[in-house]
């Protein structure tokens, strides 16, 4: 035999560090935000908006302001919503969910601060801003509802009179047999948690130009969006445009968290505003008005209790949870979800039979609520979490142990959970037993006593999760609304060999483009450098739902990869026509053709495109070689495909000053296939902050009349770097079979865990003062309060 | 939010910016480093007719010392205080307080001037006035005077420069010998305004605490000594039952106000836990 000729052996970029394309762009700052964008003939937009939370407008005047320099057009609700149709946000499959018709610019009354009343057009946005000063608004203040306490007492105003109360919905669950179960308890412990309402605070505020083009009947949106086919859909309907006419455009976006997944009034009125006067109108939100119209999250309050047995294991939980959502649902993804998957995802980490759980979201005068990063989960976990050290220090079982006795077991899979959830499989055990070790958990309680005992007050705080992912059909397209659950992908060979991809899936800087790229260039077979992937065009890619409940890797990845195959093998049957070989004996590896048996170089990649596009001619008759291709993936095996890990924190509490000082940060998760590990570490490690955000420092505050009181940055407390702890993470891979990627969701994982794990930290170092705090964030005076520090 | 429309003009001198101030009343504003008055325009809280620029009057930067004291001209930025081998030198307190000003690319364009002369009352400047007895020296169209800081924050944001006034420059009587000093602040991020603040001087001899000096920030609508606190360290080797008496005047010496996050009742434990520490590392020996 000769000698072995050098062969190309398969390669894959999944599970490889590799560097993001478009970084280099951003970091250049030649990113294209819809800032960046400049149109002929385009003018500004400003708001006036209303400074109380409840009132009926009895005289808008606007002809001073439309007097004033620059201005071009002045309009009211009413004038708006000659282009824009108001909108319910409800969903069938939320049962006796009701909410009320809310217009683009409020029309007769406003129901929040913040809410926009009239909007100026002018030359600059300056203008505009001057003008709106000059706009005469005369309000009559109603009582406004700010307590969701109160909102369902009979002698608080209804918001929506037709609605006849403030209850938008309810929903309960009952396995049956719980209070029998909670009586032969060995013990049952009971705690009331508070969560802070928040806001997602992206580094990009909200941004639009919307351009109208009559003559076609034509829209066109640039807009900081997650789900732009969502977006088309919606602004088809409520401006009466086919659909087909409207496209929706996201380039850059700069971070979104769930906040740019929503219908924004405000973004109505730009659009309906520019099919007005059929020229191009912008309009960003400024900070302070981010911080009142971007959606908040997270209001509520869970009084739970648990149930537990002589030997520490679970029993029974149970449930009820407040949640204030502002004073309309909010369009098309409603200001349910948050509470149903409170609901949904309590406890759920563990092996349990017994759950109930009530549910109520009431309306108040405040900024409407929506989904928001990890949607119900910070509160789910941190309740159950709260609950779970509370009766593991009660009974003087180690919170490691207790936890050991109680999570689902790893070999117990598929598993439903007390609450209905449905688990493929989940590693609950794999993980703990990681983290413990990561963390060196015996020397790290060894440190904690000895400090303890020289005055110094550290606490470890456990929290084990779960994260909804890979959502099928069942998060929104059950209950009616167009949201697609499902993605494509578009691959195109270029003549030179390389692979244009467009995904449906949605790139705000967590590094989708790269994820694509990397799933592409492995399973056509070629470098990663020799694919570019274009995102957010709705008129040019694959139609599909976006970027939003961690589906991009898991439901665009997956398209993605079952387009490369299809690439793939139509490239190797052009390659074996070409050669004259059977298809099935070639293969293509780093953008060569080779045998697949030696792997040996037959054909250059660039050689056979170059072929396929430029001489067919020289190719039999009957064969016409398909260089594009367009998959698509919709999830169908479950309705989520739920990931799980465990965090860890480390504190030290000074009782004399209520300050927690975060030491270090630990988590061990599961997303199954790992396509980049750098991406998926900076994912749990920006998660993991926005979650110690909601611990510590966040909370948008509001005085009993519903006046915004925080509306800066120097007011609203987001975590900055200079107080973040070092983060170790590990992981564990349980592919999912619902997929041939098996990649679960990994972008909200870390801001479901880190409040549970903070706090649970900061109630095991105040221990020794027998101080338990349940309210977050954690600020100095609530501990101070806990510890008897002041009244 | 965009600014309203409003003019500007850059000072060619200190007393060009004088003039322009008389020339155009209340409707001016003195543009130092802007970190503070440039986002109040833009949040349109305030409307000013006019900007008088002085951020290049390079005769109001920096920092000397005479025989007596040490003068800083009121366009020194807080960065040039924190650099400063001198300040380090001889006021370790203030090179801390001008670490925690903030964030570095504020610390490099706001002024120590533009700091005292807005009086905000979480600020660390105008505390450090009142501890280390700084005077001012502030000038207009009809000469110079010199004010002491203690006669200087009137209330919230409110000073003894009278219109058409611009600050001119810092004076800090130089330490005797046995003079202490020690900085801190509560802040939940580093760079936030504290909820409690304080400076506190005095001359440590043989281990007791002499004219004590306790300057707090942050706790009510102006910087405030506390003076009954003070004395009751006087005399004393700043020991527990010295600092418990101390605290036990605070509320009457600050009479503390609640911010967004902080009831009167946390300013007030805070600020004496903050005493305390700062107490005991001045009577620590060699502190």
């Amino acid at each position: 035999m000769n000698a072995p000729v050098p062969g190309l052996a398969p390669t894959t970029y999944i599970g490889q560090d590799t560097p993001r394309a478009n970084a280099r762009r951003l970091l250049a700052g030649r990113g294209q935000y819809v800032d960046d964008l400049r149109l002929p003939r385009e003018l500004h937009a400003a708001f006036v908006r209303s400074p109380h939370a409840h009132a009926r407008i009895t005289r808008l005047d606007l002809s001073p302001a439309r007097k004033s320099r620059g201005v071009f057009w002045c309009g009211t609700g009413a004038d708006v919503a000659r282009a824009v149709s108001p909108w319910v946000a409800t969903l069938t499959h939320f049962k006796g969910m009701k909410s009320a018709p809310q217009y683009a610019v409020a029309v007769d009354r406003a129901t929040w601060q913040g809410e926009a009343v009239a909007v100026i057009v002018a030359q600059t946005r300056a203008q505009a801003e001057d003008a709106a000063q000059l706009v005469e608004v005369e309000y009559e203040p109603l009582p406004a509802v700010t307590d969701m306490e109160t909102a369902l007492d009979a002698a608080t105003p209804v918001i929506h009179p037709d609605l006849g109360d403030n209850l938008a919905f309810t929903r309960g669950v009952d396995t049956g047999g719980v209070a029998d179960v909670f009586a032969a308890a060995h013990l049952v412990v009971e705690d009331t948690f508070r969560f802070g309402r928040h806001t997602g605070v992206c580094l990009e505020p909200r941004a639009i130009t919307a351009d109208y083009n009559p003559s076609e009947n034509q829209l066109t949106v640039y807009l900081a969006n997650q789900a732009p086919h969502m977006m088309r859909d919606i602004f088809a309907k409520h401006l009466d445009i086919p659909e087909a006419n409207v496209r929706v455009i996201a380039r850059d976006v700069g971070g979104s968290f769930g906040i740019k997944v929503h219908v924004y009034p405000d973004e109505m009125a730009i659009v309906g505003v520019a099919k007005l006067l059929g020229r191009p109108i912008r309009y960003s939100a400024d900070r302070l008005e981010s911080m009142s119209t971007d959606i908040h999250a997270r209001e509520h309050r869970v009084r739970a209790k648990m149930g537990v047995d002589r030997d520490g294991r679970i029993t029974a939980i149970e449930i009820d949870d407040l949640t204030g959502i502002g004073p309309y649902s909010v369009y098309p993804r409603t200001s349910a979800v948050e509470g149903n998957q409170v609901v949904n995802l309590t406890g759920a980490a563990y092996d349990f039979r017994h759950y109930v759980a009530n549910l109520r979201v009431v309306f108040q005068n405040k900024t409407p609520t929506c989904q928001y990063r990890a949607v119900g989960h910070p509160i789910a976990m941190a309740v159950a979490e709260g609950l779970v050290d509370h009766a593991a220090q009660k009974l003087g079982i180690d919170p490691a142990e207790f936890r050991r006795r109680n999570l689902i077991a790893d070999d117990n899979y598929p598993y439903t959970s007390a609450s209905g959830m449905k688990f493929e499989a989940l590693s609950h055990h794999a993980c703990l037993d990681k983290l413990l070790a990561l963390m060196d958990y015996p020397a790290l309680r060894a440190e904690q006593k000895a400090l303890r005992a020289r005055g110094i007050h550290r606490g470890i705080g456990l929290a084990a999760l779960i994260e909804v992912t890979n959502p099928s059909a069942a998060f929104y397209g059950v209950g009616g609304a167009r949201i697609s659950s499902q993605d494509g992908c578009t691959l195109r060979l270029e003549p030179t060999g390389w692979v244009t991809a467009q995904t449906g899936v949605t790139e705000q800087g967590q590094g989708t483009e790269a994820m694509i790229a990397q799933v592409v260039a492995s399973a056509v077979g070629i470098p990663v450098e020799h694919v570019r992937v274009i995102t957010g065009d709705t008129d040019t890619g694959p139609y599909g739902g976006g970027t939003w409940a961690s589906r991009g890797a898991g439901i665009g990845g997956e398209a993605a990869l079952l387009a490369g195959r299809e690439l793939k093998a139509n490239i190797l049957a052009l390659a074996g026509v070409i050669l004259n070989r059977d298809a099935a004996g070639l293969d293509l590896r780093r953008a060569q053709i080779v045998d697949a048996a030696t792997g040996e170089p037959v054909l250059p990649l660039a050689e056979a495109a170059r072929i396929g596009q430029y001489r067919p001619d020289t190719l039999p008759r009957e064969f016409q070689p398909q260089l594009s291709v367009t998959r698509q993936f919709g999830q169908r095996d479950w309705p989520f495909v739920f990931t799980n890990g465990i965090q860890a924190s480390y504190v030290e509490v000074d009782p004399d000053t209520g300050f927690v000082k975060l030491l270090k940060h630990w988590m061990v998760e599961d997303c199954g296939t790992i396509i980049n590990p750098l991406l998926v570490d900076e994912q749990l490690r920006g998660g993991i902050a926005q979650g110690i955000g909601a611990a510590l420092w966040e909370e948008v505050l509001y005085d009993a009349d519903g006046n915004l009181k925080n509306g800066t940055l120097a007011d609203y407390l987001v975590p900055m770097a200079a107080e973040m702890p070092d983060m170790v993470l590990g992981h564990v891979e349980t592919p999912t079979r619902s997929s041939e990627l098996g990649a679960k969701g990994a972008g909200e994982a870390g801001t479901a865990g880190a409040p549970g794990a903070v706090m649970n930290a900061i109630n095991d170092a105040l221990l020794p003062f027998n101080a338990r705090v349940t309210e977050m964030p954690f600020t100095p005076e609530r501990l101070l309060r806990a510890l008897g520090k002041i009244a | 939010m965009k600014a309203p429309p409003f003019a500007y003009r850059r000072a060619s001198s200190v007393a060009d910016a004088c003039a322009l101030l008389d020339a155009h009343g209340g409707s001016a504003r003195i543009l130092a480093g802007g970190q503070s008055l440039i986002p109040s325009l833009n949040l349109r809280l305030s409307q000013p007719e006019l900007l008088i620029d002085i951020s290049q009057l390079a005769e109001l930067r920096g920092i000397r010392v005479s025989a007596t004291e040490m003068i800083i001209g009121a366009l020194t930025r807080h960065a040039d205080i924190e650099r400063s081998a001198e300040v380090r030198a001889r006021f370790p307190a203030l090179a801390d307080a001008a670490r925690q000003i903030a964030h570095p690319a504020i610390r490099n364009r706001g002024t120590i001037g533009g700091s005292i002369a807005l009086a905000d009352p979480a600020a660390e400047w105008p505390a450090a006035a009142l501890a280390f007895d700084m005077r001012f020296t502030a000038v207009s169209t009809q000469g110079e005077r010199s004010i002491a800081a203690t006669e200087f924050f009137k209330g919230l944001y409110e000073t003894a420069l009278l219109p058409g006034e611009v600050l001119r420059s810092i004076h800090v009587p130089l330490p005797a010998a046995a003079q202490r000093a020690a900085f801190g602040e509560l802040t939940r991020r580093s760079g936030d305004y504290a909820i409690a603040g304080a400076f506190v001087t005095a001359s440590v001899t043989g281990g007791w605490l002499g004219g004590t000096r306790a300057a707090f920030f942050g706790v009510a609508t102006r910087p405030l000594l506390a003076a009954r606190a003070m004395r009751a360290l006087d005399g004393s080797a700043g020991d527990a039952a010295a600092v418990a008496a101390a605290r036990a005047h605070l509320e009457a010496d600050l009479d503390p106000i609640a911010d967004l996050y902080n009831s009167r009742a946390t300013k007030l434990h805070l600020a004496g836990v903050l005493l305390a520490r700062l107490v005991a590392r001045l009577a620590a020996p060699g502190g």
